[in-house]
Protein backbone atom coordinates (compact mmCIF):
# COMPACT_ATOMS: atom_id res chain seq x y z
CA UNK A 1 0.00 0.00 0.00
CA UNK A 2 1.38 3.40 -0.92
CA UNK A 3 1.41 6.35 1.48
CA UNK A 4 -2.18 7.44 2.32
CA UNK A 5 -3.24 10.91 1.23
CA UNK A 6 -5.07 13.08 3.71
CA UNK A 7 -8.35 14.41 2.31
CA UNK A 8 -9.44 16.16 5.50
CA UNK A 9 -7.74 16.86 8.79
CA UNK A 10 -9.58 17.19 12.10
CA UNK A 11 -10.55 20.85 11.61
CA UNK A 12 -11.61 20.37 7.99
CA UNK A 13 -13.75 17.41 9.02
CA UNK A 14 -15.42 19.45 11.79
CA UNK A 15 -16.18 22.15 9.25
CA UNK A 16 -17.49 19.64 6.68
CA UNK A 17 -19.84 18.06 9.22
CA UNK A 18 -21.11 21.50 10.27
CA UNK A 19 -21.77 22.39 6.62
CA UNK A 20 -23.53 19.08 6.07
CA UNK A 21 -25.77 19.84 9.07
CA UNK A 22 -26.47 23.29 7.64
CA UNK A 23 -27.48 21.91 4.27
CA UNK A 24 -29.81 19.26 5.74
CA UNK A 25 -31.27 21.89 8.04
CA UNK A 26 -32.69 23.89 5.13
CA UNK A 27 -34.85 20.91 4.20
CA UNK A 28 -36.02 19.98 7.69
CA UNK A 29 -39.44 21.56 7.62
CA UNK A 30 -40.75 19.79 10.71
CA UNK A 31 -38.15 18.78 13.29
CA UNK A 32 -40.81 16.75 15.09
CA UNK A 33 -41.28 14.51 12.06
CA UNK A 34 -37.60 14.03 11.21
CA UNK A 35 -35.18 11.36 12.46
CA UNK A 36 -31.54 10.48 11.88
CA UNK A 37 -30.47 6.91 11.12
CA UNK A 38 -26.77 6.05 10.91
CA UNK A 39 -25.55 3.00 9.01
CA UNK A 40 -23.13 0.88 11.02
CA UNK A 41 -20.24 1.31 11.58
CA UNK A 42 -19.16 4.87 10.80
CA UNK A 43 -22.51 6.29 9.77
CA UNK A 44 -23.38 6.03 13.48
CA UNK A 45 -20.81 8.51 14.88
CA UNK A 46 -21.56 10.86 11.96
CA UNK A 47 -25.31 10.75 12.66
CA UNK A 48 -24.75 11.35 16.36
CA UNK A 49 -22.54 14.37 15.55
CA UNK A 50 -25.33 15.81 13.39
CA UNK A 51 -27.79 15.24 16.19
CA UNK A 52 -25.51 17.04 18.64
CA UNK A 53 -25.17 20.03 16.28
CA UNK A 54 -28.97 20.35 16.00
CA UNK A 55 -29.39 20.00 19.75
CA UNK A 56 -26.87 22.83 20.38
CA UNK A 57 -27.73 25.26 17.60
CA UNK A 58 -31.46 24.67 17.02
CA UNK A 59 -32.59 23.01 20.24
CA UNK A 60 -34.00 20.20 18.16
CA UNK A 61 -34.05 16.79 19.73
CA UNK A 62 -34.06 14.54 16.69
CA UNK A 63 -34.51 10.82 17.35
CA UNK A 64 -31.37 8.85 16.46
CA UNK A 65 -31.24 5.25 15.30
CA UNK A 66 -28.62 2.94 13.94
CA UNK A 67 -28.92 0.28 11.35
CA UNK A 68 -26.97 -2.91 10.69
CA UNK A 69 -27.52 -3.94 7.08
CA UNK A 70 -25.69 -7.31 7.15
CA UNK A 71 -28.78 -9.48 6.67
CA UNK A 72 -29.86 -7.32 3.70
CA UNK A 73 -26.58 -7.52 1.77
CA UNK A 74 -26.84 -8.87 -1.77
CA UNK A 75 -23.45 -10.62 -1.57
CA UNK A 76 -24.01 -12.87 1.48
CA UNK A 77 -23.75 -16.05 -0.58
CA UNK A 78 -20.42 -15.01 -2.11
CA UNK A 79 -18.50 -13.79 0.95
CA UNK A 80 -15.78 -15.97 2.46
CA UNK A 81 -17.37 -16.21 5.89
CA UNK A 82 -20.54 -14.72 7.33
CA UNK A 83 -20.09 -11.19 8.67
CA UNK A 84 -21.25 -10.54 12.23
CA UNK A 85 -24.85 -9.38 12.53
CA UNK A 86 -25.08 -6.49 14.95
CA UNK A 87 -28.12 -4.95 16.52
CA UNK A 88 -30.17 -2.33 14.74
CA UNK A 89 -31.71 0.21 17.07
CA UNK A 90 -34.63 2.21 15.77
CA UNK A 91 -36.69 2.90 18.85
CA UNK A 92 -39.09 5.42 17.38
CA UNK A 93 -41.97 4.90 14.96
CA UNK A 94 -40.70 5.26 11.40
CA UNK A 95 -44.20 5.69 9.95
CA UNK A 96 -44.77 9.12 8.46
CA UNK A 97 -41.28 10.44 9.36
CA UNK A 98 -38.62 11.90 7.13
CA UNK A 99 -35.60 9.70 7.70
CA UNK A 100 -32.16 11.20 7.13
CA UNK A 101 -30.06 8.15 6.33
CA UNK A 102 -26.43 8.84 7.24
CA UNK A 103 -23.25 7.09 6.10
CA UNK A 104 -19.61 8.10 5.98
CA UNK A 105 -18.74 7.13 2.39
CA UNK A 106 -20.97 6.53 -0.63
CA UNK A 107 -19.39 4.10 -3.12
CA UNK A 108 -21.27 1.43 -5.13
CA UNK A 109 -24.68 2.30 -3.65
CA UNK A 110 -25.23 -1.30 -2.53
CA UNK A 111 -25.08 -0.50 1.18
CA UNK A 112 -27.66 2.26 0.76
CA UNK A 113 -29.93 -0.05 -1.24
CA UNK A 114 -29.74 -2.56 1.65
CA UNK A 115 -30.36 0.19 4.20
CA UNK A 116 -33.49 1.40 2.43
CA UNK A 117 -34.85 -2.17 2.43
CA UNK A 118 -34.03 -2.50 6.13
CA UNK A 119 -35.76 0.78 7.05
CA UNK A 120 -38.89 -0.26 5.19
CA UNK A 121 -39.09 -3.31 7.46
CA UNK A 122 -39.50 -0.95 10.41
CA UNK A 123 -42.40 0.92 8.85
CA UNK A 124 -43.37 3.32 6.09
CA UNK A 125 -41.51 6.62 6.29
CA UNK A 126 -42.81 9.73 4.53
CA UNK A 127 -39.42 10.16 2.85
CA UNK A 128 -35.85 8.91 3.05
CA UNK A 129 -32.97 11.32 2.36
CA UNK A 130 -29.34 10.32 2.05
CA UNK A 131 -26.53 12.29 3.73
CA UNK A 132 -22.87 11.29 3.32
CA UNK A 133 -19.57 12.86 4.21
CA UNK A 134 -17.70 11.64 1.11
CA UNK A 135 -19.06 10.60 -2.28
CA UNK A 136 -16.26 8.69 -3.97
CA UNK A 137 -18.14 7.91 -7.20
CA UNK A 138 -18.06 4.51 -8.97
CA UNK A 139 -21.75 3.83 -8.40
CA UNK A 140 -23.19 0.45 -9.42
CA UNK A 141 -26.80 1.20 -8.49
CA UNK A 142 -28.82 4.30 -9.39
CA UNK A 143 -28.49 5.98 -5.99
CA UNK A 144 -27.37 9.58 -5.37
CA UNK A 145 -26.86 11.52 -2.14
CA UNK A 146 -29.19 14.36 -1.20
CA UNK A 147 -26.49 15.95 0.96
CA UNK A 148 -22.76 15.43 0.59
CA UNK A 149 -19.78 17.30 2.07
CA UNK A 150 -17.04 16.14 -0.32
CA UNK A 151 -17.26 14.68 -3.80
CA UNK A 152 -14.10 13.13 -5.26
CA UNK A 153 -13.10 10.92 -8.16
CA UNK A 154 -11.50 7.63 -7.10
CA UNK A 155 -10.35 4.37 -8.68
CA UNK A 156 -11.54 0.89 -7.63
CA UNK A 157 -8.13 0.09 -6.11
CA UNK A 158 -8.51 2.98 -3.69
CA UNK A 159 -10.25 3.16 -0.32
CA UNK A 160 -11.62 6.19 1.48
CA UNK A 161 -11.31 5.92 5.25
CA UNK A 162 -13.27 8.22 7.52
CA UNK A 163 -11.93 8.03 11.05
CA UNK A 164 -13.94 9.07 14.10
CA UNK A 165 -12.60 9.53 17.65
CA UNK A 166 -15.21 7.15 19.14
CA UNK A 167 -14.22 4.30 16.84
CA UNK A 168 -10.69 5.03 15.65
CA UNK A 169 -9.21 7.26 18.33
CA UNK A 170 -8.75 10.20 15.94
CA UNK A 171 -10.58 12.24 13.34
CA UNK A 172 -9.40 12.33 9.75
CA UNK A 173 -10.34 11.37 6.18
CA UNK A 174 -7.75 9.36 4.24
CA UNK A 175 -7.45 8.14 0.67
CA UNK A 176 -5.56 4.86 0.50
CA UNK A 177 -4.25 3.39 -2.72
CA UNK A 178 -3.70 -0.36 -2.79
CA UNK A 179 -0.86 -1.78 -4.83
CA UNK A 180 -1.49 -4.40 -7.46
CA UNK A 181 -2.36 -7.76 -5.89
CA UNK A 182 -3.66 -6.28 -2.65
CA UNK A 183 -7.30 -7.08 -2.04
CA UNK A 184 -9.52 -4.01 -1.87
CA UNK A 185 -11.60 -3.65 1.28
CA UNK A 186 -15.22 -4.69 0.91
CA UNK A 187 -17.41 -1.71 0.12
CA UNK B 1 1.21 11.19 9.88
CA UNK B 2 0.37 7.88 11.49
CA UNK B 3 0.45 4.90 9.20
CA UNK B 4 -2.87 3.38 8.12
CA UNK B 5 -1.90 0.06 9.65
CA UNK B 6 -1.94 1.73 13.06
CA UNK B 7 -5.33 3.17 12.32
CA UNK B 8 -6.58 -0.22 11.22
CA UNK B 9 -5.23 -1.86 14.36
CA UNK B 10 -7.02 0.70 16.48
CA UNK B 11 -10.24 0.24 14.56
CA UNK B 12 -9.94 -3.51 15.00
CA UNK B 13 -9.86 -3.06 18.75
CA UNK B 14 -13.33 -1.48 18.62
CA UNK B 15 -16.69 -2.77 17.50
CA UNK B 16 -15.48 -3.19 13.94
CA UNK B 17 -13.23 -6.10 14.95
CA UNK B 18 -13.48 -9.00 12.57
CA UNK B 19 -15.58 -11.75 14.19
CA UNK B 20 -14.28 -15.29 14.71
CA UNK B 21 -14.71 -16.92 11.29
CA UNK B 22 -17.33 -19.64 11.42
CA UNK B 23 -16.52 -22.35 8.88
CA UNK B 24 -18.65 -25.38 9.69
CA UNK B 25 -20.88 -27.24 7.35
CA UNK B 26 -22.96 -29.06 9.96
CA UNK B 27 -24.05 -28.52 13.55
CA UNK B 28 -23.97 -31.95 15.13
CA UNK B 29 -23.21 -31.17 18.75
CA UNK B 30 -21.60 -28.69 21.09
CA UNK B 31 -18.86 -31.18 21.93
CA UNK B 32 -17.28 -30.56 18.49
CA UNK B 33 -17.33 -26.75 18.66
CA UNK B 34 -14.60 -24.50 20.00
CA UNK B 35 -15.27 -21.98 22.74
CA UNK B 36 -14.98 -19.18 20.13
CA UNK B 37 -17.50 -20.83 17.83
CA UNK B 38 -20.03 -21.20 20.65
CA UNK B 39 -19.55 -17.53 21.56
CA UNK B 40 -19.95 -16.50 17.93
CA UNK B 41 -23.36 -18.24 17.75
CA UNK B 42 -24.48 -16.61 21.01
CA UNK B 43 -23.35 -13.15 19.82
CA UNK B 44 -24.99 -13.63 16.45
CA UNK B 45 -28.30 -14.57 18.10
CA UNK B 46 -28.41 -11.17 19.78
CA UNK B 47 -28.57 -9.46 16.39
CA UNK B 48 -31.24 -11.94 15.27
CA UNK B 49 -33.44 -11.36 18.33
CA UNK B 50 -33.48 -7.70 17.46
CA UNK B 51 -35.55 -8.53 14.34
CA UNK B 52 -38.47 -9.76 16.48
CA UNK B 53 -39.44 -6.24 17.52
CA UNK B 54 -39.78 -4.87 13.98
CA UNK B 55 -42.97 -4.31 12.04
CA UNK B 56 -41.74 -6.80 9.43
CA UNK B 57 -40.17 -9.71 11.31
CA UNK B 58 -38.30 -11.04 8.32
CA UNK B 59 -34.95 -10.41 6.67
CA UNK B 60 -33.81 -11.53 3.21
CA UNK B 61 -30.56 -13.28 4.27
CA UNK B 62 -31.49 -16.86 3.25
CA UNK B 63 -33.70 -16.05 0.29
CA UNK B 64 -33.69 -18.92 -2.18
CA UNK B 65 -32.44 -21.50 0.35
CA UNK B 66 -34.53 -24.48 1.43
CA UNK B 67 -34.66 -25.99 4.91
CA UNK B 68 -36.10 -29.50 5.34
CA UNK B 69 -37.33 -30.45 8.79
CA UNK B 70 -37.06 -34.20 9.19
CA UNK B 71 -38.48 -35.40 12.49
CA UNK B 72 -38.39 -39.10 13.27
CA UNK B 73 -39.59 -38.31 16.79
CA UNK B 74 -42.49 -36.00 17.49
CA UNK B 75 -41.60 -32.54 18.64
CA UNK B 76 -43.95 -29.74 17.83
CA UNK B 77 -42.02 -27.02 19.62
CA UNK B 78 -38.56 -27.67 18.20
CA UNK B 79 -39.88 -28.19 14.70
CA UNK B 80 -41.99 -25.03 14.86
CA UNK B 81 -39.06 -23.08 16.24
CA UNK B 82 -36.79 -24.17 13.37
CA UNK B 83 -39.57 -23.46 10.90
CA UNK B 84 -40.08 -19.94 12.20
CA UNK B 85 -36.32 -19.30 12.31
CA UNK B 86 -35.96 -20.35 8.67
CA UNK B 87 -38.97 -18.30 7.59
CA UNK B 88 -37.75 -15.17 9.39
CA UNK B 89 -34.57 -15.49 7.31
CA UNK B 90 -36.72 -15.86 4.14
CA UNK B 91 -35.82 -19.52 3.49
CA UNK B 92 -38.42 -22.00 2.21
CA UNK B 93 -39.36 -24.80 4.60
CA UNK B 94 -40.55 -28.33 3.98
CA UNK B 95 -41.65 -30.57 6.84
CA UNK B 96 -41.34 -34.33 6.87
CA UNK B 97 -42.55 -36.40 9.75
CA UNK B 98 -41.71 -40.06 9.99
CA UNK B 99 -45.29 -41.15 10.41
CA UNK B 100 -47.01 -41.17 7.04
CA UNK B 101 -43.79 -40.85 5.05
CA UNK B 102 -41.95 -43.53 3.16
CA UNK B 103 -39.84 -44.10 6.30
CA UNK B 104 -42.72 -46.16 7.65
CA UNK B 105 -42.59 -48.12 4.39
CA UNK B 106 -39.05 -49.26 5.15
CA UNK B 107 -36.94 -46.65 3.36
CA UNK B 108 -33.51 -46.15 4.92
CA UNK B 109 -32.50 -42.90 6.57
CA UNK B 110 -29.93 -42.04 3.93
CA UNK B 111 -32.34 -42.80 1.07
CA UNK B 112 -34.98 -40.59 2.66
CA UNK B 113 -32.56 -37.71 2.93
CA UNK B 114 -31.24 -38.21 -0.60
CA UNK B 115 -34.83 -37.87 -1.80
CA UNK B 116 -35.20 -34.62 0.11
CA UNK B 117 -31.88 -33.47 -1.30
CA UNK B 118 -33.04 -34.21 -4.81
CA UNK B 119 -35.81 -31.69 -4.15
CA UNK B 120 -33.11 -29.12 -3.49
CA UNK B 121 -32.83 -28.88 0.31
CA UNK B 122 -29.78 -26.94 1.47
CA UNK B 123 -30.29 -27.76 5.15
CA UNK B 124 -31.66 -30.88 6.80
CA UNK B 125 -32.81 -30.35 10.38
CA UNK B 126 -33.14 -33.79 11.90
CA UNK B 127 -34.46 -35.29 15.09
CA UNK B 128 -33.88 -39.01 15.52
CA UNK B 129 -34.18 -41.50 18.36
CA UNK B 130 -30.78 -43.01 17.58
CA UNK B 131 -27.73 -41.27 19.03
CA UNK B 132 -25.31 -40.46 16.21
CA UNK B 133 -27.90 -40.54 13.40
CA UNK B 134 -27.07 -36.95 12.28
CA UNK B 135 -23.37 -37.84 12.17
CA UNK B 136 -24.07 -40.80 9.91
CA UNK B 137 -26.18 -38.58 7.72
CA UNK B 138 -23.58 -35.80 7.52
CA UNK B 139 -21.08 -38.25 6.04
CA UNK B 140 -23.49 -39.41 3.35
CA UNK B 141 -25.32 -36.37 2.03
CA UNK B 142 -24.43 -33.04 0.48
CA UNK B 143 -26.85 -30.89 2.51
CA UNK B 144 -25.84 -29.21 5.75
CA UNK B 145 -27.13 -31.28 8.68
CA UNK B 146 -28.42 -29.68 11.89
CA UNK B 147 -28.99 -31.96 14.84
CA UNK B 148 -32.35 -31.19 16.45
CA UNK B 149 -31.87 -33.93 19.05
CA UNK B 150 -30.39 -37.40 18.60
CA UNK B 151 -31.27 -40.12 21.11
CA UNK B 152 -29.63 -39.42 24.46
CA UNK B 153 -26.63 -37.77 22.80
CA UNK B 154 -27.07 -34.03 22.12
CA UNK B 155 -29.58 -31.30 21.40
CA UNK B 156 -27.17 -28.51 20.52
CA UNK B 157 -29.63 -25.69 19.74
CA UNK B 158 -31.35 -26.27 23.10
CA UNK B 159 -28.00 -26.06 24.89
CA UNK B 160 -27.22 -22.85 23.00
CA UNK B 161 -30.55 -21.21 23.76
CA UNK B 162 -30.19 -22.11 27.44
CA UNK B 163 -26.76 -20.47 27.53
CA UNK B 164 -28.04 -17.46 25.58
CA UNK B 165 -30.86 -17.01 28.12
CA UNK B 166 -28.50 -17.28 31.13
CA UNK B 167 -26.09 -14.82 29.56
CA UNK B 168 -28.84 -12.38 28.65
CA UNK B 169 -30.46 -12.49 32.09
CA UNK B 170 -27.33 -12.59 34.25
CA UNK B 171 -24.91 -10.74 31.99
CA UNK B 172 -22.25 -13.45 31.93
CA UNK B 173 -21.59 -17.17 32.07
CA UNK B 174 -18.13 -17.11 33.63
CA UNK B 175 -18.24 -18.11 37.27
CA UNK B 176 -21.98 -18.90 37.40
CA UNK B 177 -23.25 -21.76 39.53
CA UNK B 178 -25.66 -23.84 37.48
CA UNK B 179 -27.70 -26.85 38.62
CA UNK B 180 -29.32 -29.23 36.15
CA UNK B 181 -32.05 -31.26 37.86
CA UNK B 182 -33.79 -34.41 36.69
CA UNK B 183 -33.28 -37.37 34.40
CA UNK B 184 -29.67 -36.66 33.48
CA UNK B 185 -29.04 -40.17 32.17
CA UNK B 186 -31.46 -39.92 29.27
CA UNK B 187 -31.11 -36.20 28.64
CA UNK B 188 -29.53 -34.88 25.46
CA UNK B 189 -30.40 -31.41 26.74
CA UNK B 190 -28.22 -32.02 29.81
CA UNK B 191 -25.30 -33.21 27.69
CA UNK B 192 -25.41 -30.23 25.35
CA UNK B 193 -25.64 -27.90 28.36
CA UNK B 194 -22.67 -29.60 29.99
CA UNK B 195 -20.45 -29.38 26.89
CA UNK B 196 -21.37 -25.77 26.22
CA UNK B 197 -21.25 -24.47 29.78
CA UNK B 198 -17.90 -26.15 30.48
CA UNK B 199 -16.43 -24.50 27.37
CA UNK B 200 -17.65 -21.07 28.42
CA UNK B 201 -16.09 -21.29 31.87
CA UNK B 202 -19.12 -21.69 34.10
CA UNK B 203 -18.04 -21.70 37.77
CA UNK B 204 -19.83 -24.75 39.15
CA UNK B 205 -21.89 -27.25 37.24
CA UNK B 206 -24.04 -29.46 39.46
CA UNK B 207 -26.15 -32.37 38.30
CA UNK B 208 -29.01 -33.31 40.60
CA UNK B 209 -31.20 -36.40 40.45
CA UNK B 210 -31.83 -39.91 41.76
CA UNK B 211 -28.87 -42.30 41.58
CA UNK B 212 -30.56 -44.41 38.91
CA UNK B 213 -30.74 -41.38 36.60
CA UNK B 214 -27.34 -39.91 37.46
CA UNK B 215 -24.46 -42.29 36.79
CA UNK B 216 -21.09 -41.69 38.42
CA UNK B 217 -19.25 -41.15 35.13
CA UNK B 218 -20.77 -37.70 34.67
CA UNK B 219 -18.07 -36.56 37.12
CA UNK B 220 -15.57 -37.06 34.31
CA UNK B 221 -17.38 -34.33 32.34
CA UNK B 222 -16.38 -31.84 35.05
CA UNK B 223 -19.64 -31.91 37.01
CA UNK B 224 -20.51 -32.29 40.69
CA UNK B 225 -23.16 -34.92 41.39
CA UNK B 226 -25.86 -34.41 44.00
CA UNK B 227 -28.51 -36.94 44.94
CA UNK B 228 -30.16 -34.56 47.37
CA UNK B 229 -32.12 -31.68 45.85
CA UNK B 230 -31.69 -29.16 48.71
CA UNK B 231 -27.92 -29.65 48.70
CA UNK B 232 -27.72 -29.57 44.92
CA UNK B 233 -29.47 -26.24 44.45
CA UNK B 234 -28.05 -24.41 47.49
CA UNK B 235 -26.67 -21.04 46.41
CA UNK B 236 -26.95 -21.60 42.66
CA UNK B 237 -27.59 -18.82 40.12
CA UNK B 238 -29.54 -20.99 37.69
CA UNK B 239 -31.68 -24.12 37.97
CA UNK B 240 -32.30 -25.86 34.67
CA UNK B 241 -35.08 -28.37 35.30
CA UNK B 242 -35.41 -31.33 32.95
CA UNK B 243 -38.67 -32.93 32.00
CA UNK B 244 -39.39 -36.26 33.61
CA UNK B 245 -40.00 -38.42 30.60
CA UNK B 246 -43.22 -40.12 31.65
CA UNK B 247 -42.89 -42.47 28.70
CA UNK B 248 -39.78 -43.97 30.32
CA UNK B 249 -41.66 -44.97 33.47
CA UNK B 250 -41.83 -48.54 32.16
CA UNK B 251 -38.07 -48.85 32.78
CA UNK B 252 -38.68 -48.56 36.55
CA UNK B 253 -35.76 -46.19 37.19
CA UNK B 254 -37.61 -44.56 40.06
CA UNK B 255 -40.46 -46.02 42.09
CA UNK B 256 -43.24 -43.60 41.17
CA UNK B 257 -44.00 -40.15 39.77
CA UNK B 258 -45.36 -39.26 43.18
CA UNK B 259 -42.10 -40.18 44.90
CA UNK B 260 -40.08 -38.23 42.31
CA UNK B 261 -42.26 -35.19 42.91
CA UNK B 262 -41.76 -35.42 46.68
CA UNK B 263 -37.98 -35.80 46.44
CA UNK B 264 -37.05 -33.73 43.37
CA UNK B 265 -40.03 -31.53 42.49
CA UNK B 266 -39.08 -27.82 42.49
CA UNK B 267 -41.41 -25.85 44.74
CA UNK B 268 -41.36 -22.18 45.81
CA UNK B 269 -40.59 -23.27 49.37
CA UNK B 270 -37.53 -25.25 48.35
CA UNK B 271 -36.23 -22.50 46.08
CA UNK B 272 -36.82 -19.79 48.71
CA UNK B 273 -34.78 -21.79 51.19
CA UNK B 274 -31.87 -22.76 48.94
CA UNK B 275 -31.45 -20.11 46.24
CA UNK B 276 -34.11 -17.38 46.39
CA UNK B 277 -32.78 -15.43 43.39
CA UNK B 278 -32.04 -18.31 41.04
CA UNK B 279 -33.18 -18.16 37.44
CA UNK B 280 -35.66 -20.98 36.72
CA UNK B 281 -35.34 -22.68 33.35
CA UNK B 282 -37.01 -25.65 31.71
CA UNK B 283 -36.65 -26.86 28.11
CA UNK B 284 -40.34 -27.82 27.99
CA UNK B 285 -42.80 -29.32 27.65
CA UNK B 286 -43.32 -29.06 31.40
CA UNK B 287 -45.14 -31.55 33.60
CA UNK B 288 -46.79 -29.17 36.03
CA UNK B 289 -46.88 -30.59 39.52
CA UNK B 290 -44.21 -33.23 38.79
CA UNK B 291 -40.71 -31.81 38.26
CA UNK B 292 -41.90 -28.22 38.72
CA UNK B 293 -44.79 -26.76 40.70
CA UNK B 294 -47.40 -24.49 39.20
CA UNK B 295 -46.14 -21.49 41.21
CA UNK B 296 -42.51 -21.97 40.19
CA UNK B 297 -43.35 -22.42 36.51
CA UNK B 298 -45.38 -19.20 36.44
CA UNK B 299 -43.32 -17.33 39.03
CA UNK B 300 -41.28 -14.17 38.60
CA UNK B 301 -37.96 -16.01 38.32
CA UNK B 302 -39.17 -18.33 35.58
CA UNK B 303 -37.78 -17.57 32.10
CA UNK B 304 -39.39 -20.58 30.45
CA UNK B 305 -41.31 -18.53 27.88
CA UNK B 306 -38.29 -16.39 27.08
CA UNK B 307 -36.35 -19.57 26.38
CA UNK B 308 -38.86 -20.30 23.63
CA UNK B 309 -38.38 -16.83 22.09
CA UNK B 310 -34.60 -17.14 22.36
CA UNK B 311 -34.75 -20.54 20.69
CA UNK B 312 -35.91 -18.93 17.46
CA UNK B 313 -33.04 -16.40 17.60
CA UNK B 314 -30.46 -19.14 18.23
CA UNK B 315 -31.77 -21.25 15.35
CA UNK B 316 -31.65 -18.22 13.06
CA UNK B 317 -28.04 -17.63 14.09
CA UNK B 318 -27.15 -21.27 13.38
CA UNK B 319 -28.80 -21.27 9.94
CA UNK B 320 -27.18 -17.96 9.07
CA UNK B 321 -23.68 -19.04 10.15
CA UNK B 322 -23.84 -22.48 8.50
CA UNK B 323 -24.97 -20.87 5.24
CA UNK B 324 -21.58 -19.16 5.13
CA UNK B 325 -19.73 -22.46 4.77
CA UNK B 326 -17.35 -22.36 1.80
CA UNK B 327 -15.43 -25.60 2.26
CA UNK B 328 -12.97 -24.48 4.91
CA UNK B 329 -10.46 -26.70 6.75
CA UNK B 330 -12.77 -27.36 9.70
CA UNK B 331 -15.41 -29.18 7.72
CA UNK B 332 -16.23 -32.64 8.99
CA UNK B 333 -16.52 -34.17 5.55
CA UNK B 334 -13.06 -33.41 4.18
Amino acid sequence: MSEPRELMNKEQMDKAIAELAERIDRDVAEPGATALVGIRTRGVPLASRLRKIYALTREWNLPLGHLDITLYRDDLSTLGSQPMVRESRIEFPVDGKTIILVDDVLYTGRTVRSAIDAILDFGRPRAIRLAVLVDRGLREYPIQPDYCALKIETRPNQTVQVLFPQVDGRQQVLLLTLDEGEAPEPA
Amino acid sequence: MKTPTEAQARAAAHSTAAPTPFQRKHLLGLEDLTREEVLRILDEARGMKDIFTRTVKKVPALRGKTVANLFFENSTRTRTSFELAAKRLSADVINFSAAGSSVSKGESLIDTVRTIEAMGADFVVMRHSASGAPHLLSRNVKSAVINAGDGTHEHPTQGLLDMFTMREKLGRLEGLKVAIVGDILHSRVARSNIWGLRKLGVGELRLVGPRTLLPKWFESMGCQLHYNLEEGIRGVDVINILRIQLERQSENLFPSIREYQVLYGLTTKRIAAACPDALIMHPGPINRGVEISQEVADGPQSVINEQVTNGVAIRMAVLYLLSGYRGGPLSEDE
